[in-house]
């Protein structure tokens, strides 16, 4: 009996040892040693949910530049893997999603998001994990001062704000503002808290702040408040699918004064939903193809060729932008470790990028110039670039 | 003349909230428990409305009120099949079983619809364009501003009121739903198919919903799967606010959410609250008067 078992240990023992070799086997570094390997790079972004269009554009942008990034090489003679995964739009999803590009994909950098909320929800874990995580256009100040490990390719809210307050003083002449903002997010609260302090500054008044929470679909009441304080122009920083209705309703109710918005506009939603409704409103934004340097022609042209014709949008330069600056950290640090990497990023300065030139400040933010978008006859059309 | 122009608007939106709270009522009061699939199969309303708006309008020209009409006539009759099948299969094998089994498995059939419907292979998660379905229309009235979906809303729900009132009191199918949510053991004995009168209570709730989701996505024309849970939630309130069970009751219930939520809105400071007032009003409903404004406390036998 036990010599039965004994027997049956050693067979047990050596299917062990069998299983294991074929492990390791499988295991095997490819010929080269390990710096042969691919460099694996994770994203997370918004591909599916309400703001849909945001993910789609900075995801096609960000594989757009890995893929060309490969063509050439790849980097430190690796080639790049890029790990997606989409978070829904949905708060709470962007923390498992990260997690897992870390824990079980082993990523040496995280790129995304576009809604400041999402990206503050990943920044925290990236930062634990000491994996370099780049937003590409997440404007809202805190998710860089989450910790040294975060960076953005983009210009943040308070200076977006500043361009919006002065545009509605300079060009639309308007003296009373109303500002109507999505209570759920932070890139809306934070976009209004700095618009107003600059437009107050400049010699405006608001005349009346009401709240809505982004998903609502009736906005009438607030609507009728803010129609009734008789603004000159309403200030709404919120995300495209929410801006649409809003404009909407406010022609439904006779509103008809100027809306504007910030970045969080730039959608073909917002016109597909919006239709005649958001016609003649303004927005401020990244980037717009019509205008930049050779740079961002030939960025143009490459991504029309991939992307059947699609002309590029601010969050698909920025994406691309990202995914960019971050190779060109790695091939600076001369290496994928995190902290290498994070000193790279840290010092990158004068990056010739397709949203112009990049240079990381202290807070690792980018300094960046800003541009104004009119929309006209269903077109976003390029009004004018306002330098920090 | 704001509160007139925020008494439109809460009027239009308290109208749709009671369509939907009729549907939760009336299964309340024939099954005794809350369909929590209701919000979704009044998103699929409005989806249906999406589908079939193309095809309709080419037979009919665009923005008739005839073509609208078909519109909402198949859409409604699409989703009482819904309905129907939604009971046949995730309820009708539990009707015996406790409420508690019943109640969850409706958050799961909720759930199921929403995240089937939101894969990129059926409807996916973008918020899609609604096409206007009716000729838009403006009126001034006192200094407010009146649409034409602010008036056909509220007639088009008193209207179906009315008609469902008639069915309940004055038909024979009527009369055995009022026999089964009496005492359906009794029901039986007497003869009434209680299979056949609870597939109808669904289809009919259902059928409203689907109204009820086609009129909110022409209020708001952005639709997308989740669109439905949140007048859902609302119109539930309301529902249990007027006394779950009772059809007025259901209708009273959701204009005071739809007015107060309204008014509540146009506050400054206020504004972001919306939702804590709907459900300051249940709280308090249900600590003073659990039984609703309309409905009446019923004695539980021991």
């Amino acid at each position: 009996m036990i010599k039965k078992l004994r027997k049956g240990m050693r067979a047990v023992g050596w299917y062990g040892c069998l299983l294991l070799a074929a492990g390791i086997a499988g295991c095997k570094p490819p010929p080269g040693g390990p710096a042969a390997g691919v460099i694996k790079i994770g994203e997370f972004a918004s591909l599916t949910g309400k703001e849909a269009t945001f993910g789609v554009s900075s995801h096609e942008g960000t594989l757009l530049a890995i893929e060309e990034l490969n063509a050439a090489g790849g980097v430190l003679g690796r080639q790049l893997q890029l790990i997606t995964e989409d978070d829904l739009s949905k708060a709470g999803e962007p923390a498992t999603v990260v997690n897992k590009l870390i824990a079980r994909d082993g990523v040496v950098a995280v790129l995304g998001e576009v809604a400041s909320s999402r990206s503050l929800e990943a920044a925290p874990i990236c930062q634990q994990n000491k994996i370099p995580m780049i937003s590409p256009s997440s404007t809202n100040p805190k998710v860089t001062e989450t910790g040294d490990y975060i960076f953005r390719v983009c210009f943040i809210d308070p200076f977006q704000g500043t361009v919006m307050a002065n545009f509605a003083t300079r060009t639309l002449k308007a003296r009373k503002v109303a500002v109507f903002t999505d209570a759920k997010s932070d890139y809306s609260k934070g976009l209004a808290k700095y618009f107003k302090e600059a437009f107050v500054a400049a010699g405006g008044q608001i005349v009346a702040e009401l709240d809505f929470n982004g998903g609502d679909k009736d906005f009438k009441a607030q609507l009728t408040a803010i129609k009734s304080a008789n603004p000159d122009a309403v200030f709404i920083p919120g995300y495209y699918t929410d801006a649409a209705l809003i404009c909407i309703q406010a022609k439904q109710l006779g509103l008809a004064v100027p809306l504007f918005g910030g970045d969080g506009w730039e959608s073909e939603k917002l016109i597909e939903i919006g239709k005649d409704a958001v016609e003649g409103h303004y927005f401020s934004t990244h980037y717009h193809p019509d205008v930049g340097s050779p740079r961002s022609r030939a960025f143009v042209e490459a991504y029309k060729k991939r992307f059947n014709g699609k002309l590029p949008d601010a969050m698909a330069a920025l994406g691309y932008d990202s995914a960019m600056i971050l190779a060109d950290a790695i091939r600076r640090a001369g290496s994928t470790e995190g902290a290498k990497v994070r000193d790279a990023l840290a010092a990158t300065r004068d990056f010739d990028a397709v949203t112009g030139k990049i240079t990381i400040n202290e807070k690792r933010d980018a300094t960046k110039s800003a541009v104004i978008l009119q929309i006209r006859q269903g077109k976003m059309v390029y009004l004018e670039t306002v330098n920090p | 003349m704001d509160w007139l122009q925020q008494l439109i608007n809460g009027l239009a939106l308290g109208s749709i909230y009671a369509l939907i709270a009729l549907g939760y009522t009336m299964v309340y009061g024939v099954l005794r428990f809350i369909n929590f699939a209701h919000s979704d199969v009044l998103m699929l309303g409005a989806f249906a409305a999406f589908f079939l708006e193309p095809a309709v309008s080419k037979l009919f020209s665009p923005q008739s009120y005839l073509g609208a009409l078909v519109v909402v006539l198949l859409a409604a009759a699409l989703c009482a099949a819904i309905g129907i099948l939604i009971e046949l299969l995730a309820y009708r094998p539990l009707r015996s079983r406790p409420r508690l089994t019943v109640l969850i498995t409706a958050i799961g059939v909720s759930l199921f619809i929403e995240f089937t419907c939101q894969h990129p292979a059926v409807f996916g998660a973008a918020t899609r364009p609604f096409p206007r379905l009716l000729p838009e229309r403006h009126f001034q009235f006192g200094g407010a501003t009146v649409m034409s979906d602010d008036l056909v809303v509220p007639l088009l729900t008193s209207g179906l009121l009315a008609v469902l009132w008639l069915v309940v009191q004055h038909t024979r199918i009527g009369t055995a739903m009022r026999a089964v949510a009496f005492n359906p053991q009794a029901a039986a004995l007497m003869g009434v198919n209680i299979n056949r009168v609870i597939s109808f209570t669904f289809g009919l709730g259902s059928a409203l919903a689907a109204v009820a989701g086609i009129l909110y996505a022409l209020k708001a024309p952005g639709i997308e799967p989740l669109m439905g849970i949140q007048p859902g939630l609302r119109a539930f309130i309301a529902a249990v606010v007027g006394g779950i069970g009772n059809l007025p009751g259901a209708v009273l219930g959701g204009l005071v959410i739809g007015l107060l939520e309204t008014f509540a809105g146009g506050i400054p400071g206020l504004s972001n609250y919306r939702d804590g007032i709907a459900f300051l009003i249940l709280i308090l409903i249900l600590l003073f008067r659990p039984a609703g404004l309309l409905g009446r406390a019923q004695v539980e036998k021991v």
